[in-house]
């Protein structure tokens, strides 16, 4: 009977596998204590329809909840403030039974109107979120405004059917993103502008200080509506704090995560002390770093070349350039995503092949061209590496280190041959591998002012990528993973990018804190799971 | 008295016009677009231009420079771009940490560099001097993120006497203030050096030895606060030189000030808060010039204002 129990749980945690367990509590968390944790740049926002940043990200998961969520420590999806939901067989129509007695920060109950009103909110222009287009398949998307989405409809207090335009395998995904979040709507009528700075959601803490530039403390919900977490009373973060002062002080027992890491210069004196290397988690993140290679300028419209430029690149070497603090790249998706190509080698490094190439393309002297990076460390660095592997097949790369900004005017615009995409390269909102498509690599990004920096559109790529995230059918998640490989398989022929490395992540932490090591790199927390670490003094 | 004041005031007036305008106009041309940093990177094109248009992007530039300078007369700073809050409480909230750090600072100069100024003219020529000039020639040259990282280093993490960045308590202020202390301190002593060798000249030195005073009174009493008062009016063009270093204090010590406000800001093309900042420092330039060009003839009653 067992065995045929832990069986059937099998096929049916096979049947879907993006529905995760309840996750288990840790036997060893205590609760209680407080933590600091530092980061360098000010907290913008915590308005969860404006945040997208490296240290607002978890925070604002902290405060705030949506109809999903993810067992902590992994990409697997949980019920969040929907206690279950169902989904129409033609995967057009999302139903949401939400938990009952959920209450916001300021007391009063949270509802279906409450879920309505923020998706409202966020897809409203006048709101100015950046992650309004998360939210295109939703019905209403195109028209919608201060009259909110026509698709979104409260059924009763507790139910929430939401209409897609489309079939979108990753709407589940979409409601767990923090531009989902539920708030209150008097609670945004009160703070207007000033939400981000006053925020109230229903999350595992609320904002009790904000001083701004330099402080911010969490307090524990003690209401809060999972049992038993978090375990916390209150989390310090100082912001203002320069990643190598964070170390500083983090040796000394001031600070307990410095939220920017481990600073490059100091990474490899602190792995080789084995008591500071012992408090270093490693984990993968959902990053590629990659060269785009600009179809539309001569001579990389031929694919020769830019297959040629993909064999040129030593990868190995530009990974010990950063201290060994990623692996090589072989496709466009991290080996931790779904949809990633087991198996599949990618383009060797073979600079007399790519020079055979090059006089196939009828370049056999080479060509000059221009690389573009963003100007801080390392990336300069990089560029000179990736200009020295150009210059051993004959191409003289001059480097165009910019600010930022400017990089991202360049791609957008259409006017940079190439870009390292290092400082700005892809992390992906959600574990699922069409986040790594659409804007990047697909048609709709290759236009004035995208994040396509390739310019590289194939039609019947997109089509594929359509039919992909038209199979909502929970059992057909094979086949969809399948279509998507084959999507980045196709990419790989034609060659627009040149894939270099997926980053690893370090997370350094004081040695009084407790938790698994899943928490501290947090694929979707990132960078660390607040609502389930727990101090062990 | 009046007119010259009058006339210094539209004068100020005008500069910061100049500063607003040439600000702005700087980061119309800048060839990065501050909506694509607001839309992100999921944006659609069609939320890119909703934000452009909202925010009155999409107008030449005479157009949001006039919408600007129209909030700006009736104190409207605008609000940030990304964070959605006023500039102005921003500014607010960052500029007690400015002005603590500023005061510290002047503090620290004067006292380092008065005393190293007056012990090198009392010594002049000799290796006492030598070696206090050269001193100050590396201080005024020091680069100050050499100079901040290397007391946050010595006094804070070696020998743990002062905390190790951050703001709050006195101990905190001592190492920024000295960072900047000690690049001011450079100008100081040269200049108080030379004042007081010009004074040690002057007949009524002369007359007070004759008058058999002893050295230290004739160097306290009667050297001393004449040579000392042209040098401490130098303290408004201070605040000009201060505004520009503190960006990379502020930065290294993790001291919540408008510096740091300012490099974000920056960094994210968050224009309103880059106007903002701009305006307040230049302000505060022109104050300084102001105090110190008024404060002249009450110390030298020869310069009359005119």
């Amino acid at each position: 009977m067992k065995t045929l129990l832990a069986s059937t749980a099998l096929m049916l945690s096979l049947a879907l596998p993006a529905i995760a367990q309840e996750y288990q509590p840790d036997p060893n968390a205590r609760p209680g204590g407080s933590i600091i944790i530092t980061y360098k740049d000010d907290v913008a926002t915590l308005d969860p329809a404006i945040g997208y940043d490296w240290q607002n990200w978890s925070m604002i998961k902290s405060i705030f909840d949506g109809l999903m969520d993810y067992v902590p420590g992994t990409t697997e999806l949980r019920p969040g403030l929907a206690e279950r939901y169902e989904i129409s067989d033609d995967g057009m129509t999302f139903t949401f039974h939400l938990r009952q007695g959920v209450k916001f920060h300021n007391g009063r109950e949270m509802t279906a109107e409450d879920v309505k009103y923020s998706l409202d909110r966020v897809t409203d222009p006048a709101t100015q979120s950046p992650g309004a287009g998360f939210f295109g398949s939703i019905a209403g998307f195109e028209a919608a405004g201060p009259d909110g989405l026509s698709g979104v409809e409260v059924v009763d207090p507790l139910t929430v059917k939401i209409t897609l335009s489309r079939p979108d395998a990753t709407f589940l995904h979409v409601m767990a993103l923090n531009f989902a979040s539920v708030v209150p709507q008097e609670a945004v009528a009160a703070a207007g502008d000033d939400f981000g700075k006053q925020p109230v959601g229903t999350g595992a803490f609320s904002l009790a200080e904000w001083t701004l530039g330099q402080r911010l403390v969490f307090q524990k919900n003690a209401d809060y509506w999972r049992g038993g977490v978090p375990y916390l009373d209150s989390i310090t973060f100082e912001v203002g704090q320069e990643p190598i002062v964070a170390l500083l002080r983090l040796q000394q027992g001031e600070v307990d995560v410095p939220g920017d890491g481990i600073p490059p210069a100091k990474f490899t004196e602190v792995m080789a002390d084995p008591e500071q290397a012992a408090r270093v988690v490693e984990g993968g993140q959902l990053h590629t770093g990659y060269i785009t290679l600009n179809v539309n300028t001569p001579p990389f419209d031929n694919v020769k070349v830019r297959q040629a430029v993909n064999m040129a690149i030593n990868k190995e070497r530009i990974t010990q350039i950063i201290n060994g603090r990623a692996v090589p790249a072989t496709q466009p998706l991290p080996p931790t995503m779904p949809g990633y190509t087991d198996g599949y080698a990618g383009y060797p490094f073979d600079p007399a092949a790519a020079k055979a190439l090059l006089a196939e393309a009828g370049l056999a002297e080479g060509f000059e061209t221009e690389l573009y990076v963003m100007n801080t460390d390392p990336n300069p660095r990089i560029a000179q590496a990736i200009q020295q592997d150009l210059a051993g097949i004959g191409i003289k790369a001059s480097i165009q280190s910019l600010a930022q900004a400017n990089v991202i005017e360049a791609g957008g615009n259409g006017s940079a041959p190439m870009i390292w995409s290092g400082g700005m390269a892809w992390i992906a909102d959600f574990p699922d591998p069409s986040n790594f498509y659409g804007p990047i690599l697909g048609c709709a990004g290759a236009v004035e002012g995208g994040w396509n920096w390739s310019w590289y559109c194939n039609e019947a790529l997109d089509a594929k990528a359509v039919e992909a995230d038209s199979i909502t059918d929970p059992a057909a998640v094979d086949a969809r993973l399948k279509l998507w490989s084959d999507v980045y398989m196709g990419v790989m022929a034609d060659a627009p990018w040149v894939p270099v490395f997926n980053e690893q992540r370090y997370t350094m932490k004081s040695p009084r804190m407790g938790g698994a090591d899943a928490l501290y790199v947090d694929p979707v927390s990132i960078p660390v799971n607040y609502d389930y670490v727990y101090v062990t003094e | 008295m009046a007119a010259y004041l009058v006339r210094r005031l539209i004068q100020s007036a005008l500069i910061l016009l100049g500063v607003s305008f040439i600000t702005f106009l700087l980061l119309f041309v800048l060839p990065a677009d501050p909506v694509r940093q607001i839309a992100g990177r999921s944006a659609t094109p069609q939320t890119v231009a909703n934000i452009r248009e909202q925010l009155g992007l999409d107008q030449p530039f005479v157009v949001q420079y006039a919408r600007y300078l129209g909030g700006l007369v009736q104190g409207d700073l605008g609000r940030s771009y990304l964070q959605k809050t006023e500039v102005a409480t921003l500014i607010a909230a960052r500029l007690p940490a400015t002005l603590l750090l500023m005061a510290g600072a002047i503090l620290c100069e004067l006292v380092l560099g008065l005393t190293m100024g007056v012990i090198a003219a009392l010594r002049r020529g000799r290796i006492a001097d030598q070696a206090l000039m050269m001193t100050s020639f590396i201080a005024v040259s020091a680069p100050q993120f050499v100079v901040s990282l290397l007391l946050l280093y010595v006094f804070a993490v070696r020998l743990g006497w002062f905390p190790i960045g951050g703001y709050g308590t006195f101990a905190h202020l001592v190492l920024p203030a000295l960072t900047l202390g000690i690049l001011g301190s450079g100008w100081y002593s040269r200049m108080m050096r030379s004042a007081m060798i010009d004074v040690l000249r002057t007949d009524y030195i002369r007359t007070a030895r004759a008058k058999g005073l002893g050295r230290a009174r004739v160097i306290l009493r009667h050297a001393l606060p004449n040579a000392v008062l042209p040098v401490i009016a130098m303290i408004g063009i201070d605040i000009g030189i201060f505004m520009g270093g503190i960006v990379v204090v502020e930065s290294v010590f993790g001291w919540p000030g408008i510096g740091q406000l300012a490099w974000q800001g920056i960094q994210r093309i968050d224009i309103p808060i880059i106007m903002g900042v701009t305006l307040v420092s230049a302000c505060a330039i022109v104050i300084g010039n102001l105090l110190a060009d008024l404060v002249t003839p009450f110390i030298d009653p020869r310069i009359r204002l005119r």
